[in-house]
C-alpha cells in the first residue's frame, strides 16, 4: 500500500532542505521565502512504498494567496496519509500558527522543530513533551541541514499515517466562537466529511469565500449560520475572520511561555551585526550598488572574458595549450577524424559547419555562464535577496512593481524561467503581472553571448556594451513600468508588502554546486537538444536551394532556401538598420532559444567557409555586414524582443490568463522594435545619414513613449477596493 | 488614534487594533500582528520606506502604506 505524506510549513522553515535529506534528491535550497513554488513528489530513500510531496510554503490556510490555496486544496482534495508539519524552531510562535490550522484538517499531522542544532547552540530549550501535549500531535525535534533526526521523523510520520489517527487539536476558541462553532458544524454536517467538519466550520465562521462556494448550502441554513457568526461577532466587536486569527495566536502565546525556554534575551546575534551594517540606512545603497557591481563584473568581464575566450577560441576554435601541452580544437580534432575516414563531403560539412560551428558557438559560454551562477547561488543562499528587496522597495514602487520584483529579475539574469517564476511572491496582482512581463528584459545568461559577440565583433570587446545591455534592459524594466501601471489592464487588488527578513545562513558549498549544476546542466541539454535540431534544420535551409535552375546544394548560399525565407520577412527589420536576410533568420531562431542566434551566425559564416586565421571568423563575417550603429540596434531588439518559447511558456503558466500572456509577448515585441527603430534612426542622425521617413517614425514612437511617461496619473487608494463589507 | 506608521525607530508599541479588511488585513494578522502584540521597530529603509519590525520573535518588513491600519495603543 502506498502512503503519501505532505510536508508543509511557512517559506524559508528548512522544508526543502528535509525533503532533499529524506528523498536523496538534489533540490536547490535558497535562503528567500518562496523559494519552492510548485509541489514536488519523490519517493522516501529506502521506502519505496512511501511518497513524499513537497509543498510550497505558506504563513496560513486563508482564501487569499495562490500558495496558500494550492496547498490547501491539495490537503483537503487529496488528502495525505499524514502531514509532516516542519516548523522553524528558532521562530516558533508563528510557525506554530500554522500548525493549528494543519491540526484542524483531520489528517493525521507529526510537527517536526527544525534547526534544533540552532536552537541549542543559543542555549534554549524546548519542551516537546509538553508541546505534544498543548497541539494534539507528536513532536520531534530535526536538524535537516545537518541530518539530525530526520529518520525519527519519517518513521513518526509514516506510523501516524498507518495508524489513522487524525490529530485532535487541543486548541479552543474563546466561549462565544466554540459556541457558534459547534452550531455551524451540526448544521452543515452533511455536506461535509465527518473527519474535517471542525474544519469546515471554522471556515464557514470566517466567511471563507471558496470554502462556501465549494459547499453550496442552501439559503436557508445559510441565514442561520450568519446568524450564529454575527452573534459572536457581537460580542467581540470584531470581524469573524480577525476573532479566529486573535485566538490562534492567544492560544499559541500561552503555551510558548512553558514549552520554549530562551537563555539570552536581547543578544544581539551574527545576523544582526550584519544586518547593521547591510541594510544601515546609510550604507545599505551602496552595499547594494557594490555586490551588484562585484558580481556582473567578475562574471562578464573579468573571470568570464577568460574563460570565454578560452572556451571560443581554444575548445572550439583552433585549440588551446594546457601546460605547454597543445590540445587541438574540437573543430580541428573532428575534421582530422573526418578526413581520416574519407567522411562525404556533406556530412562533414553537416557535422563541423552545421553542428559544431552551431551549438559550439553557445557552448563556449557555459563557462561564463557558471561563473555567475555560482553568485547567483550564493546571493540566493545567503539570506541578502529579502535585504535587497527591502532596500529598493521605495525606488520600484515608483515603477508601479515591488521590491520583491528584485528578486525574479535577479535570477533573470541567469534564466528567465525560474526567474518569472519567481515572481509568485509578490502578493499585489498588479505587481505580480508587471513583474513577469518586464522580468526577461534583464540580460538572461543566454543573451549573454549574444552580448559578447557583438562586443567583440564591432566594439572591439568594450566594456561599456556589457554595461550598457543591462542598463538597456533595467531602463526597460522603469520605463514600461511607468506606462503600463497607467493603463487599465494593471489595477489589480491591493495586497500588503509584508515579508520575513531571514537570518543570514552561511550557504554550503554542496548547495552551491547544486544549483549551478542544476543551471548549467540544463543549458548544456538545451544545446544538445534544441539548438542542436536547430542547427541542422538551418544547416538544411542553408545548404540547399533553387540554383542554375535545378534543386540541390547550393554554392552561393544566397541562393539557399533559408535566404529566400530570410529575404522574405527582412523587410520588416529594414527601419532598425539590419534589413539582412541573415539578421532576419537570426532573430528569428532567437525566439526558439535565445542562444540561436549566435549558432545560427556560427553556421552561417563556418557555412560561407570564411575562416579566418584567429579562429574569430564569426565576427569578421559579422562586421563586414554590419555598421556598428545597425548592430547595436540588432542588440537591443534581441535583448528586449519576446524571449525563447519556454520562458513565454513560463509565461503563460504564471499569467494563467491568454490575454495578459498574449499582450505580454505582444509588449515586449513591439517595445524592441519602438526601441531599436529609434536608436537607430537618432543614430543615424548623428553620424550623418538621415532617414526621413523612418526619423518621422522614431520621433513619433518617442514622442509617444515621452507621452505615456509624463502622463498625469493618481495612485488609487489602496483600501477603497476589496473591503469586506459588514453586515 | 496613532499607528504603526508614526511610530519612531527604537520604540516598542502594543497593538490595539487593525483596520480595513478582507486581504490586507487577514494577511497582516497571519503574520503575527495581532490586537495585543508587542511590535519593536528595528529600522527604516534607506529611502524612508518599508520599515522592519520585531513582531513575536522575528523580524518583518512591511510598508507605512500597510502600517498605517495597525492602530497602536
Amino acid at each position: 500500500m502506498e502512503i503519501r505524506i505532505a510536508l508543509a510549513g511557512n517559506p524559508n522553515c528548512g522544508k526543502t532542505t528535509l525533503f532533499n535529506a529524506l528523498t536523496g534528491s538534489d533540490r536547490f535550497v535558497g535562503n528567500w521565502p518562496g523559494v519552492t513554488v510548485e509541489k514536488k513528489e519523490c519517493r522516501l530513500k529506502g521506502h519505496k512504498d512511501v511518497i513524499i510531496t513537497d509543498l510550497p510554503g505558506i504563513y496560513s490556510l486563508s482564501p487569499y494567496t495562490l500558495e496558500e490555496v494550492i496547498t490547501r486544496n491539495y490537503l483537503t482534495e487529496e488528502c495525505p496519509d499524514a502531514i509532516l508539519n516542519i516548523v522553524d524552531g528558532t521562530n516558533l510562535e508563528r510557525n506554530l500558527y500554522l500548525t493549528t490550522q494543519l491540526t484542524e484538517l483531520g489528517i493525521p499531522v507529526v510537527v517536526a522543530v527544525n534547526m534544533t542544532d540552532v536552537v541549542r547552540k543559543r542555549g534554549d530549550e524546548i519542551n516537546t513533551g509538553l508541546l505534544s501535549e498543548k497541539l494534539g500531535c507528536e513532536v520531534v525535534e530535526i536538524s535537516a541541514l545537518k541530518g539530525m533526526g530526520i529518520n525519527e521523523a519519517s518513521a513518526a510520520a509514516i506510523k501516524a499515517a498507518v495508524n489513522k489517527t487524525p490529530s485532535i487539536p487541543r486548541h479552543r476558541f474563546c466561549g462565544c466562537v466554540e459556541h457558534a462553532v459547534a452550531r455551524i458544524e451540526d448544521a452543515v454536517s452533511h455536506n461535509v466529511p465527518e473527519e474535517r467538519r471542525r474544519w469546515y466550520a471554522v471556515k464557514i465562521f470566517e466567511r471563507d469565500d471558496k470554502v462556501l462556494e465549494m459547499l453550496n448550502i442552501p439559503a436557508d441554513i445559510k441565514e442561520r449560520i450568519e446568524n450564529y457568526t454575527a452573534e459572536a461577532e457581537k460580542e467581540k466587536d470584531d470581524d469573524s475572520e480577525s476573532i479566529v486569527t486573535n485566538e490562534r495566536y492567544i492560544y499559541i502565546a500561552s503555551i510558548i511561555k512553558d514549552c520554549y525556554k530562551k537563555k539570552n534575551k536581547g543578544k544581539l546575534t551574527v545576523s544582526d551585526k550584519i544586518d547593521r551594517i547591510v541594510t544601515n540606512r546609510i550604507l545599505a545603497l551602496p552595499v547594494f550598488a557594490a555586490v551588484m557591481f562585484v558580481v556582473y563584473y567578475v562574471s562578464i568581464t573579468t573571470v568570464g572574458t577568460w574563460a570565454t575566450d578560452w572556451a571560443n577560441d581554444g575548445v572550439f576554435g583552433e585549440g588551446w595549450s594546457l601546460f605547454g601541452l597543445y590540445i587541438p580544437g574540437v573543430p580541428v580534432i573532428a575534421e582530422n577524424i573526418l578526413t581520416a575516414v574519407n567522411c562525404a563531403d556533406w556530412l562533414q560539412s553537416l557535422i563541423i559547419d552545421g553542428i559544431i560551428g552551431g551549438v559550439g558557438a553557445v557552448l563556449g559560454f557555459v563557462p561564463q555562464m557558471l561563473v555567475l551562477f555560482i553568485f547567483l547561488a550564493f546571493l540566493e543562499a545567503c539570506g541578502y535577496m529579502a535585504r535587497i528587496a527591502f532596500v529598493t522597495d521605495r525606488i520600484f514602487r515608483k515603477f508601479g512593481l515591488s521590491g520583491k520584483s528584485f528578486i525574479p529579475m535577479l535570477i533573470g539574469t541567469g534564466c528567465g524561467v525560474p526567474g518569472i517564476m519567481a515572481s509568485r511572491t509578490i502578493e499585489n496582482e498588479r505587481d505580480r503581472r508587471m513583474t513577469i512581463m518586464t522580468t526577461t528584459f534583464i540580460p538572461c545568461g543566454a543573451k549573454l553571448p549574444i552580448i559578447a559577440f557583438i562586443a567583440g565583433a564591432l566594439f572591439d570587446n568594450a566594456g561599456w556594451v556589457a554595461v550598457s545591455a543591462y542598463f538597456i534592459g533595467a531602463a526597460a524594466i522603469i520605463v514600461s513600468g511607468i506606462m503600463l501601471k497607467k493603463t487599465r489592464m494593471f489595477a489589480g487588488d491591493p495586497a500588503p508588502f509584508v515579508m520575513e527578513l531571514p537570518d543570514y545562513r552561511m550557504p554550503t558549498a554542496g548547495n552551491i554546486l547544486r544549483s549551478v549544476w542544476e543551471r548549467g546542466l540544463s543549458f548544456i541539454k538545451k544545446a544538445g537538444t534544441v539548438i542542436l535540431l536547430s542547427t541542422i534544420v538551418l544547416w538544411f535551409l542553408m545548404g540547399f536551394g533553387v540554383e542554375n535552375g535545378s534543386f540541390g546544394m547550393v554554392e552561393e548560399i544566397d541562393n539557399s532556401v533559408l535566404a529566400k525565407i530570410g529575404s522574405g520577412i527582412a523587410w520588416i527589420f529594414a527601419p532598425l538598420g539590419w534589413g539582412d536576410w541573415k539578421a532576419a533568420v537570426a532573430a528569428v531562431t532567437g525566439l526558439i532559444a535565445k542562444e540561436n542566434i549566435v549558432a545560427t551566425y556560427g553556421s552561417l559564416y563556418h557555412f560561407a567557409g570564411e575562416i579566418s586565421e584567429n579562429g574569430n571568423e564569426i565576427w569578421g563575417g559579422f562586421a563586414a555586414e554590419f555598421s556598428a550603429l545597425a548592430g547595436y540596434s540588432f542588440l537591443i531588439f534581441n535583448l528586449l524582443c519576446a524571449p525563447c518559447f519556454a520562458a513565454v511558456g513560463a509565461i503563460k503558466r504564471e499569467m494563467n490568463n491568454p490575454v495578459y500572456t498574449a499582450f505580454a509577448v505582444t509588449y515586449q515585441c513591439v517595445f524592441a522594435y519602438a526601441v531599436s527603430l529609434a536608436v537607430y534612426q537618432f543614430g543615424l542622425l548623428f553620424t550623418g545619414g538621415v532617414n526621413v521617413m523612418g526619423l518621422i517614425f522614431a520621433v513619433a514612437v518617442t514622442a509617444f513613449m515621452i507621452y505615456m511617461l509624463v502622463r498625469p496619473y493618481k495612485e488609487s487608494d489602496r483600501f477603497t477596493r476589496n473591503v469586506k463589507v459588514k453586515t | 488614534m496613532s499607528t504603526l506608521k508614526e511610530a519612531k525607530v527604537g520604540q516598542t508599541v502594543t497593538v490595539a487594533r487593525l483596520h480595513g479588511g478582507g486581504a490586507v488585513k487577514r494577511r497582516m494578522m497571519d503574520m503575527g500582528i495581532t490586537k495585543g502584540a508587542e511590535v519593536y521597530i528595528r529600522k527604516v529603509a534607506p529611502l524612508g520606506d518599508p520599515i522592519e519590525i520585531t513582531v513575536r520573535g522575528y523580524e518583518l518588513s512591511l510598508r507605512k502604506a500597510d502600517a498605517e491600519i495597525i492602530e497602536t495603543a
